[in-house]
């Protein structure tokens, strides 16, 4: 067999000849040592010549990868200058005359084991950090030349049982085409590294150091996680031309990134990401999102035992909208209940909990949760393009409630001298049928509105998402979703509103020429979807799927709309 | 004098941080700084003994200065916890 496969680590695909990485011998043996001060020089040495290799490395990485990426260089560092570390080893030298070769294994690999036995998966891959600083030392301690991946001066594609962090900043990207591993996961440095490097890789293979030799040719397919040893020559066709592909696509994506998005005959829309917490939004900036169209704020909630406090919650949104250097932010307010649990509100079970105590309608009950996110919220108004949308809206009713709740605790905030912007947009969610039916009204007391398709399918349908034998009536492109996706459009419009959409349909092939057609202003999607929906868009004529989208509003079944779409589009 | 913090980053205290926390206490040459958490207390000037301690979220972790420099130690430190969002003030 010569296709093997492991976890797709970083994208891309790969054809070169395999570069065995192979780590030294570090088999140490104990020997008495009659002059403990050399033994001890020979350390301060070692120690010494690698403080400036983990200085050069910090600083090329810096360069080349940026401050985040430098960083676990700089804890490497720290962990050589470490007195909990160097003091051991010194006495272990001074104490029992051993060569500090030996001492220093011993003690770090107490350290190593402790990392292991750690709950956490994080701190267990500290292990990692620590074998690769003792080995480090030990290279010089041994007198071991290793051959790193930086003297690498030929196209190759390295296979190595694992990448430690220093052997990954060292790949140069002119040379090394890719590279595969026995161990590892999606989360190792090693992968990490490759994301950024834009190195194509598969990790976690678990057999590839057995099977390849020096030399072989190797194709390495970090989309689907396939590597290839010794491939025929119609395989290598194939994934040459598999690479091509990819290679032209992201070149036209990332000249996207900065561009606004702009159809064929030059309509602009908004292309938005929808986030879950703040470390999402460094994704939404790569991928070239517009704003966020929907932060999910739930996992603010979720994980722990008791409601976070408006400080937490503030410093979070806060955040965000500085992360998004001015650019619209489209908090979601609490939207729990469903499908989404919070074991600490102990909330009673339900028969039908997507049709119950859930989001807006939990939140107008339990003020004190409510409120407090709201101030939050307004508080952090003060930095950057606020805008704040009540999930599960069903009556114009619940909106007023919500609004009014939200201007007092603004009323309330300005008295106590806190800052809170003018411009806050108010908006809500359109997921249930009544609210779509009544835009018109809704328009003219809110500032947005934004789809939310999940729900608006399963609501209109009358068919639980999560359960699989009515699975088949999840229609986005039903001509009945569509007809409500229009009236809330057109209602917006009317009063010189805007509309969004948050849900999967908004990041769809197929319904973004329908959305576009529809008028919708704001397609929000995850943000990896960003780029190729920009793409997409430039291709389409607005005017074209203006008419496209309104034959659709008369057919009669969703397979004859996408039907319509593939006939059309392409 | 001490201040005791809730683990708020759903990380714990990972890597970068406790590079953070390490460099900020070894700033202060004359005070010593310690944390403790789960019965275990280490010196904060090493970043093998604050990863040594297996912070997750939801832990409470207390840090320690004693010396010349105390006050402005702990409010340097309680800054690093603040503003890298590792944790809360725990009342």
């Amino acid at each position: 067999m010569n296709k093997i496969s492991g976890i797709a680590a970083s994208a891309g695909i790969a054809v070169a000849r395999a570069f065995i990485l192979e780590h030294p011998d570090y088999t140490i043996t104990k020997t008495a040592v009659t002059d403990v001060d050399a033994e001890l020089a020979k350390l301060n040495d070692a120690l010494d010549k690698s403080r400036g290799e983990l200085q050069t490395i910090k600083e090329r990485t810096l360069a080349e990868l940026g401050e985040k990426k430098a960083e676990i260089f700089e804890s490497h560092l720290l962990i050589l200058d470490d007195p909990e570390l160097i003091t051991p080893v010194m006495d272990k030298i001074r104490e029992e005359s051993v060569n500090a070769d030996y001492a220093l294994n011993e003690v770090a690999n107490q350290f190593v084991e402790m990392f292991q036995n750690m709950k956490s998966a994080y701190l267990q891959e500290r292990a990692a950090d620590m074998r690769d600083v003792t080995k480090r030392v030990l290279n010089h301690l041994l007198g071991i030349h290793y051959v790193s991946p930086a003297e690498i001066s030929e196209e190759v594609i390295v296979i190595a049982l694992d990448l430690t962090p220093s052997d990954t900043a060292q790949l140069n990207r002119n040379f090394v085409k890719g590279f595969t591993t026995n161990i590892g996961g999606r989360t190792s440095h090693s992968a990490i590294m490759a994301r950024s490097l834009e190195i194509p890789a598969v990790v976690g293979t678990k057999n590839v150091m057995s099977l390849v030799k020096a030399g072989d040719l190797v194709i390495v397919d970090g989309l689907s996680g396939d590597v290839l040893i010794n491939p025929s020559e119609a395989e290598v066709a194939e994934y040459t031309a598999k690479q091509e592909a990819y290679n032209l696509q992201i070149a036209e994506w990332k000249k996207l990134r900065d561009e606004p998005t702009v159809s064929a005959d030059g309509k602009h829309v908004e292309l938005a990401a929808n986030i879950g917490t703040p470390n999402d939004v460094t994704g939404v900036i790569e991928n070239g999102g517009e704003g966020v169209g929907l932060y999910r704020t739930e996992f603010l909630y979720m994980g722990r035992d008791k409601l976070p406090s408006e400080e937490i919650q503030y410093n979070a949104y806060k955040t965000v909208l500085e992360n998004m250097q001015g650019k619209p932010v489209v908090v979601r307010t609490l939207d729990i209940g469903g499908d989404k649990e919070l074991p600490y509100l102990e909330l009673p079970k339900e028969m039908n909990p997507f049709l119950g105590y859930r989001a807006i309608r939990l939140c107008l009950d339990r003020q004190d949760i409510f409120r407090t996110q709201l101030r939050a919220l307004l508080r952090a108004s003060a930095h950057g393009d606020l805008r704040i949308m009540f999930p599960m809206i069903a009556t114009l009713g619940e909106f007023r409630a919500a609004r009014d709740l939200l201007l007092e605790e603004k009323t309330k905030l300005r008295e106590e001298g806190k800052e809170v912007s003018d411009s806050i947009q108010l908006g809500i969610m359109v997921e249930i049928p009544s609210t779509a039916v009544l835009a018109d009204q809704f328009a003219k007391e809110v500032d947005f509105f934004s789809i939310g398709t999940n729900d608006l399918i399963q609501y209109t349908m009358a068919a639980d998402r999560m359960n699989e034998q009515v699975a088949y009536l999840y229609q986005p492109y039903n001509p009945a979703i569509l007809r409500l996706v229009k009236i809330v459009i057109d209602a917006a419009h009317a009063e010189g509103k805007w509309t969004g959409m948050c849900g999967e349909m908004a990041g769809d092939a197929t319904a973004i020429p329908l959305l576009l057609g529809l008028g919708l202003d704001e397609f929000s999607m995850s943000a990896t979807s960003i780029l190729p929906a920009r793409s997409q868009i430039s291709k389409l004529s607005a005017a074209d799927m203006k008419e496209m989208a309104a034959q659709a509003l008369q057919l009669g079944t969703a397979e004859e709309v996408a039907a319509l779409v593939q006939s059309r589009v392409n | 004098m001490q201040t005791t913090f809730r683990i708020i980053d759903e990380d714990g205290i990972h890597a970068r941080p406790a590079t953070a926390l390490v460099n900020t206490a070894t700033k202060f040459k004359g005070t010593e700084a310690f944390a403790e958490a789960k019965g275990k207390k280490v010196t904060l000037k090493s970043i093998l003994g604050v990863l040594s301690l297996g912070l997750e979220a939801g832990d409470t972790l207390t840090l320690i200065t004693e010396g010349s420099e105390e006050a402005e130690a702990l409010n340097a430190l309680q800054e690093v916890m603040v503003k890298e969002g590792l944790g809360e003030v725990h009342e």
